[in-house]
């Protein structure tokens, strides 16, 4: 192989990759509050007996599992303001399509959760006079995500490396930037190879964490 | 004075499966009163009527004297807020415990005060403490329920219902679910409060226990109430057919008295 690496393109431009990754990390981030938030919602929706909350969730849910993330972002960027009167930016779309999909599995891993917790529980919680959010956030829920932690720390790091599609509509993150930086130092490899490095770098830690929580999980109970 | 509780004509109905069959009841302030009754003759699920974990298929409950619910055109009608208000009026202990996992002893009990009640922080430590210690596990109360016997667990999910200061106590088999050896503490217990004037229902296949602690005996055959009276005369002298059947397949097996000095 004569072909001679070159990274010299990585650290000049090394202000505007940080850039990127400070944006990858506020739109991961974004992404993962609103997910894990409005999942939850969703996630008790699925859970209900009411066909009227469940029947529109398990829809919702399963639209976002079965199409990719990567169309999902384009279709709110190209789609959406044909059939909504109003234009969205590269950032908003991104943080839809991601933040959607995120809501649709994160729901999947509440509705697991609250369904691992016994039905004594509730019980015991309305039993006391409790309202059904009061039972959910004093009873259910500090049980529940104990178990569902590590679920979604792994849905944390999937969330962070599909921020990199957000780069297809020109969002500025990391990849959108090592993609421009690239065309004009012409060093596709190294620049590549450095956001890969950078991912790397954020998220291997983030699993070997994931990995001891798990492991000192199981040998508490 | 109206009694605490009042049950009129209740129907509880599982799909086509008609569980309570018309129960009339009264139960006075202070007063103790077991239900007695084979497996499926529905006492479980007339304790669990009383506090809408279940909800009554006809009928009518009075609390305190007051209906519980609207009537409309012979029907009654229940709010969700309404029944919420009432079962923290009611305390409830389970087969199961069904203590918190995640809470503490004294956190399991003051939970109910905080959350339900809204005291403030001294007020919810006064019930948490006074009531652990009333089940004589004041000094458990900084372990998890994971770390307690089945009996000790018991009796911290006595002290969490008795944190809501309720004006009747419903007990649901409680010893059911326990080890023979730690059956008796629990019984205890409940014995402690009956004597302290606490109005109980109790649900329990511990016929000594009910024949020492009950003002009153009932006994459940098919979701109607077959008989009732003092412990001696539903115990002792049992008038109707199906207790006595029950009573007789209580006592198949006896032992003497064991003599234990």
């Amino acid at each position: 192989m004569d072909y001679r690496w070159d990274f010299s393109a990585v650290l000049v431009n090394r202000a505007l990759l940080l850039e990127g990754l400070q944006n990858t990390l506020i739109l991961g981030t974004t992404c993962l509050a609103l997910g894990l938030f409005f999942g939850l919602f969703v996630g008790a929706a699925r859970y209900s007996a009411n066909r009227w909350l469940h029947d529109p969730a398990s829809v919702f849910v399963e639209v976002f599992r079965n199409t990719p993330v990567l169309v999902q972002i384009m279709w709110f960027f190209f789609a959406f303001p044909i059939i909504a009167p109003f234009q969205i930016n590269a950032f908003t779309a991104a943080t839809l399509g991601l933040t959607l999909n995120t809501v649709a599995f994160s729901s999947e891993i509440y509705r697991a959760g609250l369904q691992s917790i016994a039905r004594g529980q509730w019980e015991a919680g309305k039993a006391l006079g409790m309202t059904y959010w009061q039972q959910m956030r004093r009873v259910i829920l500090p049980q529940a995500i104990r178990r569902m932690l590590p679920a979604f720390m792994n849905r944390a790091v999937e969330l962070f490396k599909m921020t990199s599609l957000a780069s297809v509509i020109a969002y500025g993150e990391l990849m959108h930037k090592a993609k421009v930086i690239s065309t004009i130092a012409f060093n596709p490899i190294e620049m590549y190879t450095a956001v890969a490095l950078i991912f790397f770098a954020i998220l291997f830690p983030a699993t070997v964490l994931v990995r001891r929580f798990e492991t000192s999980r199981n040998v508490r109970s | 004075m109206s009694p605490v509780l009042r049950l009129e004509g209740l129907h509880k109905s599982f799909d086509n499966l008609e569980v309570l069959k018309g129960i009339d009841l009264e139960v006075a302030r202070g007063e103790v009163v077991v239900l007695l009754g084979a497996s499926g003759s529905g006492k479980s699920t007339m304790l669990r009527c009383i506090n809408f974990m279940e909800m009554p298929t006809a009928g009518r409950i009075h609390f305190d004297g007051d209906l519980v619910g609207r009537e409309r055109n012979g029907r009654v009608q229940y709010k969700e807020e309404e029944l919420t208000r009432l079962r923290a009026r009611v305390g409830m202990v389970f087969q199961q415990f069904n203590l918190f996992p995640h809470m503490t002893a004294l956190q399991n009990v003051m939970e109910g005060p905080r959350t339900v009640l809204r005291c403030d922080a001294r007020e919810c430590q006064r019930r948490g403490e006074t009531y652990l210690n009333k089940v004589g596990l004041g000094w458990k109360a900084n372990d998890y329920p994971a770390r307690l016997s089945g009996g000790q667990q018991q009796r911290v999910a006595i002290a969490r219902a008795l944190a809501m200061e309720p004006e009747i106590m419903l007990f649901d088999e409680a010893t059911s679910a326990l080890d023979p050896e730690l059956v008796g503490e629990v019984l205890e217990t409940m014995k402690g409060l009956a004597e302290e004037g606490k109005t109980m229902l109790i649900v329990t296949h511990e016929l000594g226990f009910a024949y020492t602690v009950a003002d009153r005996v009932l006994f459940l055959s098919e979701g109607r109430i077959l008989e009732q009276g003092t412990p001696s005369e539903v115990l002792t002298y049992p008038k109707q057919q199906g207790t006595k059947n029950f009573l007789r397949g209580h006592g198949t097996f006896r032992l003497p008295e064991p003599q234990i000095d």
